[in-house]
């Protein structure tokens, strides 16, 4: 288990003074102070962790969200920033003496511009709201996380959240143009805006994965894109990891980037085959989707290219939608690989490593024997062009022991991403989860460094305070 | 001035920062010098270059990733990916025909500092986007990382790109590692003529905003254009690289909607090529030797009467890249058209750079839009957990930085 700072008992003690400054600084509607409503809040999508905050503030205007951290700061009360709460690492976990401010009643779009191929959002609409609001001219939002239905870009921002098209796309820092920010200190920022560079430090590239480390994030301009005429996705099963691993290697080699480019071992695909009924081979140890973009006919020649490569590696299973329909009868399974694991195991832990691709089939043979160690099951997705691992742990949250090994198990995991070449976190963020794992991808100087920008931002250290920098040493200034 | 110090390793270098921590001696850091012309004068006793910490120490071409050491002549890095068929993505400029050779050609580390891009930045990003790790040292001489060498990344405080576009002034780039890509099989140019540059940036937005992906949007005024070899009629050019067999398809349909612009020329590989690297590198501008150089970003749509201000100001040379959106200008070094090009940035709700004067005139006039109070405080509080003391490229990219 985390452990988990002790709260301020003085701030406890103030508890309804504080509630009462809340309201007069946010509105009384927009200040949750009852239990049964706090509730809701006690945890994010780490639902392995629970801690009920002091408050939760639930501004509707960037002067609310400053006043409020303006008076948080001047009277050293921590705050955990928060949005949809979709966090998978426990970016949003809360702290018994700790204010939420969250930003999910900031949900207008202020403006979407063709021309200039932006939106500027308030930083509580979500993910694929973006989309929602610029598809009509076909255009998208391109950073796809799975939770796009729910998060919110602030914890998009937060997290530098990527998706299944980041080989082709980016992340969230690729596509952000601007942000309105308030520091911890209640000053209201504009960073960037609706062009691309901007002279001085990138405070846009240090925001983006942050983890609410720095400021609250208000509003957002995001670049959007022209969507592609088509996409269509080939489904691939081959008979080895390695001989997957390979084909991935050849395609890159050959020039083409798909704009998607899926990986799923043999557990994962027959619990998705269980669950989506997509024709997946489950004869297969590992099953590639390919997606392409582009016209009819350059769909038909970049996949019979995809097809001729793959020939060589002796797939077991080949398989090209014919259109949309097709394409998304191959999706189905993989977009429903998380649910369809949580049929076959009352919980799981999803991690979240990177690892060069060309590591695959180590990392695949060495989390097998790692699994087997601790005597659980993993199923691992993989997005395989640009090296996220996402292995999901099952075990079950009744037996204490089986949670200890899933992340006794899922830290190893992490451990070996870092020793194959890789990192902790692709596109989860740090978090509470992978805080006491940073010594491994991080030399002293390197955390030094990290936590001497952030007191540069937040001197009192008030600011997400238990997060993504190991608890012993977070606090120290 | 004291002689140059030039490390051998990073270790040297290390030590070298350290020393003059100690001391509290200012360095003036550089790779080869020619980007000496960008940014303010720095008042250092000493100086550093990362010249001597050279060469490639991974490349990955299935992988997508290269790494050097920031020494490394940027064509040395540019040649060893095409011959694997790949390229950096960013299209970074070689400004030497604007800026001067310096004392050698450009070097990894220096682009990766100014964090400069070429017109692929429009649809692909800039140099510091795909910056996937970095190698440093900072102000007290400690050698940091950040990244790594994998395509996504999100383990703590991202300095990659902080330290990109940061001039040398947080800590001295010792080694990089760069997401690449492969280098597509032919370029395309459609091109329209005569339009003036509200009508060309419609254009411009209007072939970025259509499915045919173009990667290259960039406007040439009439003198732009004829320097550029293209006669004496505005040219309008947007890029298409793709697949050989894709190119025809992809320029028609691209002709087709900007057909309400006029007829389309379209110009192939070679002449493709030749005229991108023009515009990468800002040649068709013509400033002549003794003016300054601007940089202005805007909204692309902003563009048009960006460029209108500084032509009424004081007659600008104007061209056009990044759909509308980067305005290069150039004209006389004086403060009067210095107060024009900070005007219309500020007016069109943009900003801009400095990229070219004699010293005198870059140590008495701000390099960029001065930032508001809330702002210039963080700029000095992240300068200091950098570089408690002030020794790296003191004052590069404003006073007191």
């Amino acid at each position: 288990m985390l452990a988990m700072p002790e709260p301020d008992p003085h701030v406890l003690a103030r508890r309804e003074a504080i509630v009462a400054d809340l309201r007069e600084r946010a509105g009384a509607g927009n200040v949750i102070a009852e239990t049964l409503r706090l509730k809701p809040y006690e945890t994010d999508g780490f639902t392995a962790y629970r801690r009920v905050p002091l408050a939760v503030v639930l501004p509707k205007t960037t002067a609310q969200v400053a006043a409020c951290l303006r008076y948080c700061h001047d009277q050293g009360i921590r705050v955990v920033p928060r949005a949809a709460g979709t966090s998978l690492s426990g970016g949003a976990l809360p702290l018994e003496d700790a204010v939420v401010i969250g930003v999910s009643r900031m949900n207008r779009i202020l403006e979407v511009s063709c021309e200039d191929r932006l939106a500027r959002v308030e930083a509580g609409v979500t993910n694929l709201g973006i989309t929602k609001a610029v598809e009509g001219e076909g255009f998208f939002y391109a950073p796809d996380p799975s939770s796009q239905l729910a998060c919110m870009i602030a914890g998009n921002v937060a997290m530098n959240s990527g998706g299944a098209h980041c080989l082709k796309y980016g992340v969230t820092a690729n596509n952000l143009l601007g942000v309105t920010m308030v520091t911890v200190e209640g000053d209201v920022i504009e960073l960037g805006g609706g062009h691309l560079d901007t002279p001085g430090y990138d405070w846009l590239g240090l925001i983006a994965g942050s983890e609410g480390q720095l400021g609250i994030v208000t509003e957002v301009t995001v670049r959007i894109l022209r969507a592609a005429e088509g996409a269509r996705a080939m489904l691939v099963g081959f008979a080895a990891t390695d001989v997957a691993g390979a084909a991935v290697a050849d395609i890159i080699a050959s020039g083409i980037i798909p704009v998607a480019l899926e990986f799923m071992d043999r557990p994962c695909i027959h619990a998705c085959e269980a669950f989506a009924h997509a024709g997946y081979p489950l004869d297969a140890e590992a099953l590639l989707i390919i997606e392409v973009e582009g016209s009819e006919a350059e769909q038909d020649a970049l996949l019979a290219r995809l097809k001729a490569i793959c020939a060589r590696h002796d797939p077991m299973t080949v398989r090209i939608a014919r259109d949309a329909e097709e394409s998304a009868a191959i999706w189905k399974g993989r977009k429903g690989a998380f649910g369809a694991v949580g049929r076959i195991s009352p919980d799981y832990l999803c991690m979240d490593g990177t690892i060069p691709p060309g590591a695959l089939p180590e990392a695949m043979r060495r989390i097998g024997a790692l699994a087997r160690h601790y005597g659980l099951q993993v199923a691992n997705v993989f997005h395989a062009g640009d090296g996220n691992l996402h292995p999901l742990i099952l075990f079950d949250a009744n037996d204490p022991e089986s949670f200890r090994r899933a992340e006794m198990l899922g830290a190893d995991i992490l451990r070996l991403c870092v020793e194959l070449g890789g990192c902790l976190t692709g596109e989860h963020g740090v978090g509470i989860e992978k805080r006491d794992l940073m010594t491994a991808q991080f030399g002293a100087a390197d955390l030094d460094q990290q936590r001497r920008i952030k007191r540069a931002f937040d001197p009192r250290w008030l600011l997400n305070p238990h997060k993504v920098f190991p608890l012993d040493t977070a606090g120290a200034a | 001035m004291a002689a140059t110090i030039a490390p051998a390793n990073e270790a040297a270098l290390a030590a070298a920062v350290a020393a003059a921590h100690q001391a509290g001696t200012p360095l003036a850091v550089w790779g080869n010098r020619s980007k000496e012309a960008f940014g303010r004068p720095v008042q250092a006793a000493g100086s550093l270059t990362t010249r001597n910490l050279a060469g490639i120490t991974l490349y990955s071409p299935a992988e997508l990733v290269i790494a050097a050491r920031a020494g490394t002549p940027l064509g040395e890095l540019e040649a060893v990916l095409a011959a694997k068929g790949q390229h950096l993505i960013a299209e970074p400029p070689d400004l030497s025909a604007l800026m001067g050779c310096g004392e050698g050609p450009p070097t990894l580390g220096g682009t990766v500092a100014c964090n400069l891009s070429g017109p692929r930045r429009i649809a692909l990003g800039a140099m510091r986007d795909h910056v996937l790790g970095v190698r440093a040292v900072n102000g007290m001489g400690e050698i940091i990382r950040s990244g790594g060498r994998v395509l996504k990344n999100v383990t703590g405080l991202d300095l990659c790109k902080l330290l990109a576009g940061s001039r040398g002034t947080l800590a001295v780039l010792t080694e990089v590692t760069l997401k690449v890509l492969p280098r597509p099989e032919r370029s395309a140019t459609v091109m329209l003529r005569g339009l003036d540059a509200a009508r060309a940036i419609a254009a411009l937005s209007a072939g970025l905003g259509s499915p045919y992906g173009v990667t290259g949007a960039a406007h040439l005024p009439e003198a732009a254009a004829a320097r550029a070899g293209l006669g004496g009629r505005a040219a309008t050019l947007l890029r298409i690289e793709e697949f050989t067999d894709f190119i025809p398809y992809r320029t028609l349909r691209l002709a087709e909607v900007l057909a309400s612009f006029g007829c389309a020329e379209m110009l192939d590989h070679d002449a493709s090529l030749a005229l991108w690297r023009a515009v990468r590198d800002a040649e068709p501008l013509g400033a002549a030797p003794e003016e300054a150089i601007w940089r202005i970003s805007v909204r692309p749509s902003r563009g048009p009467e960006v460029a209108a201000a500084l032509v009424r100001a004081f007659d600008a040379r104007l061209l056009l890249d990044w759909g509308g959106g980067l305005v290069w200008a150039a004209g006389p070094a004086s403060e009067a058209a210095h107060r024009a090009v900070a005007d219309a940035a500020r007016g069109a709700g943009g900003t801009f750079w400095l990229m070219r004067a004699d010293a005198a005139f870059r140590a008495a006039l701000p390099g960029m839009p001065e930032e508001p109070a809330p702002l210039a405080a963080l700029t000095r509080r992240v300068k200091a957990a950098f570089d408690p003391k002030g020794v790296l490229n003191p004052g590069r990219i404003a006073a007191g930085v």
